[in-house]
């Protein structure tokens, strides 16, 4: 599109707008579908990104950290920890292995117990921190090495049930980008329709207009850049109660866990921006499409 | 003629302006035509040729194909056989755009007139202008003279809806000139007006003839020929049997 014709259809041409009458309508479904399909599309967004960010932090933190737990009576532990510590440090994959202090393990327990527990009193199992390394450990040899050397030893690597939770998260990511492709596929459909009804609704006028020598670009413009006006509008609209929205929703906290991440952080909040245009494009590309088509059945 | 009395016409618009003549070149030029809607022919080996500055009628009986050639000419409709050349182009061979350029050289005054409603007389007939993408505010002054010239200029703001008969025929023919094209085709201009009607507007097609332009009217109206033939040097072209014959000596 050369600079002219862009300047032409954001600013317009008060004339030539008057020559193709208004068709009530057909305004009004292009400003709701766009307007619907843009809030639709918010959420999509927010859902998209909430899940990639939630896939993230648990693949990050869940896979890189496992536990391992020493179940032996009090005058064995010690040892055991120590045989456990030096196995970890030796397996290729691990990138350290520590011990929880008893002051550590003492406040994971105080929310259930209390602050006053007496921690040595309790056969409290002494559990290690292992912190994975890239490539990671073996975890099926690792078990039965510790088996064999360490029999009070569970290891705790989280992968029967974190797997799963990442995948569904990934999973949820992907169907919030394919939601967004179909928004912008039924917007775009839905605005053909729109146009096309304009188009026949019109069709005495653009006779007119060709007998009188207009340019077939000429009358496609009338109508294209009133669908692209339209639908940026719209969408501008749905973008902004979507973000409100959005907005709205609670903080993000540790105990809300995935539906109070719905939202956007930071420059992500700049993403909604990107609906209009992207809007007002499909619009663009679909009128420009109908009205070809059109006139070009015309003699 | 009150309706007549508008004064000497001065061709200062330049809506009146017509390309210098070339001798030898012809305007528009049929070449055994032949057209056919799909039921059998209706125009058969139609030869013709428009000289620039002629006066033309196209006479027949209704449905004798008048409209039907008239769009031949002005390439609404594509020749079935033959070839129809304007202004040295051929016609068939002109993709979409050129079809548009050609259509703002030549003026076309429709039977049924072709208004776009919704808006008023005065930006119907600058539509061309409009369309073509002039500036209407240069161009005023050439629209308020032409609206002079064929008595408009009270009915400017009016809708086509409220127009009279004739009053939309001279609207028509304002329109088809506004882009000063060197031919204008005009489809039974007089068909729904009476006698001084039809008497005003054939004076309209007379002066623009004067002042160089190439005229083709279709009318059934042989009065309205005995009336211009004694002003122009008109030839008169008739279908008959699908043929276009000239006619003259039994006027
Ligand atoms: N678009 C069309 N399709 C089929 N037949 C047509 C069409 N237009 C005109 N005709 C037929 O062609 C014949 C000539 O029409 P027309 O050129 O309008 O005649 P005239 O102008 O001399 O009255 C008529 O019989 C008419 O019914
Ligand atoms: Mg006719």
């Amino acid at each position: 599109m050369s600079e002219g014709r862009l300047r032409k259809l954001i600013v317009g041409d008060a004339q030539a707008d008057r020559v193709v009458p208004p068709s009530g309508f057909t305004a009004q479904l292009t400003l709701f579908v766009s307007g619907a399909m843009a809030f639709l599309a918010v959420f999509a967004l927010a859902l998209s990104l909430a899940s990639g960010r939630l896939a993230n932090r648990w693949a990050d933190e869940l896979a890189r950290a496992a536990t391992l737990r020493i179940n032996a009576p009090a005058e064995q532990r010690l040892a055991q920890t120590e045989a456990a510590l030096t196995l970890l440090r030796q397996t290729p994959g691990v990138a350290s292995a520590r011990a929880f202090t008893a002051e550590e393990q003492a406040e994971l327990l105080a929310p259930w117990f209390g602050a006053a527990l007496p921690i040595d009193s309790l056969p409290v199992p002494q559990l290690i921190e292992v912190i994975e390394g890239d490539p990671g450990y073996d975890g099926t040899g690792l078990r039965l090495r510790l088996q064999a050397e360490v029999p009070g030893a569970v290891l705790d690597d989280h992968t029967r049930w974190r797997a799963p939770l990442v995948d569904a998260a990934r999973a949820l990511r992907r169907l919030g980008a394919v939601s967004i492709l179909l928004i912008a596929g039924a917007t775009a459909a839905m605005i053909t329709l729109a146009a096309n009804a304009a188009l026949a609704a019109n069709a005495q006028v653009i006779e007119v207009l060709r007998l009188v020598g207009a340019l077939d670009s000429y009358i496609a413009h009338a109508f294209v850049r009133r669908f692209t006006l339209r639908a940026l509008g719209g969408a501008a609209a749905g973008v902004g109660l979507g973000m409100i929205g959005v907005w709205l929703m609670p903080a993000a906290s540790n105990e809300g866990g995935f539906l109070t991440g719905l939202g956007f952080q930071g420059w992500a909040w700049l993403l909604p921006l990107l609906i209009p245009p992207l809007g007002a494009l499909v619009a663009f590309a679909a009128t420009t499409r109908a009205a070809n088509k059109r006139l070009g059945d015309l003699t | 003629m009150a309706a007549l009395n508008h004064g000497p016409l001065k061709l200062t618009g330049c809506w009146g302006k017509t390309a210098e003549r070339k001798q030898g070149t012809v305007v528009i030029e049929l070449e055994n035509v032949g057209y056919n809607y799909g039921g059998g022919e209706l125009l058969s080996d139609v030869s013709v040729k428009l000289a620039p500055g002629s006066f033309h009628f196209l006479t027949g009986p209704s449905g004798a194909g008048k409209t039907t050639l008239l769009k031949l000419c002005y390439g609404a409709l594509t020749p079935t056989s033959g070839r129809v050349r304007a202004f040295n182009m051929d016609v068939q061979g002109l993709d979409r755009d050129q079809m548009a350029h050609l259509r703002r050289r030549v003026g076309v005054v429709h039977q049924d007139c072709r208004f776009l409603d919704h808006l008023p007389v005065i930006e119907n007939i600058a539509l061309p202008l409009i369309v073509a993408g002039k500036d209407l505010a240069q161009e005023e002054a050439n629209l308020r003279e032409l609206l002079n010239w064929v008595g408009l200029s009270q009915r400017a703001d009016a809708l086509p809806p409220e127009l009279s008969g004739g009053e939309r025929q001279r609207a028509a023919l304002a329109r088809s000139v506004i882009l000063s094209p060197d031919v204008i085709i005009a489809d039974e201009p007089t068909g729904n007006v009476d006698w001084e009607m039809s008497q005003r507007l054939l004076q309209l097609l007379v002066e623009l003839n004067r002042m160089g332009k190439t005229i083709l009217v279709a009318t059934h109206d042989m009065a309205l020929i005995r009336a211009a033939k004694k002003q122009v040097q008109a030839r008169v072209l008739r279908i008959s049997a699908k043929q276009l014959i000239q006619a003259g000596a039994d006027l």
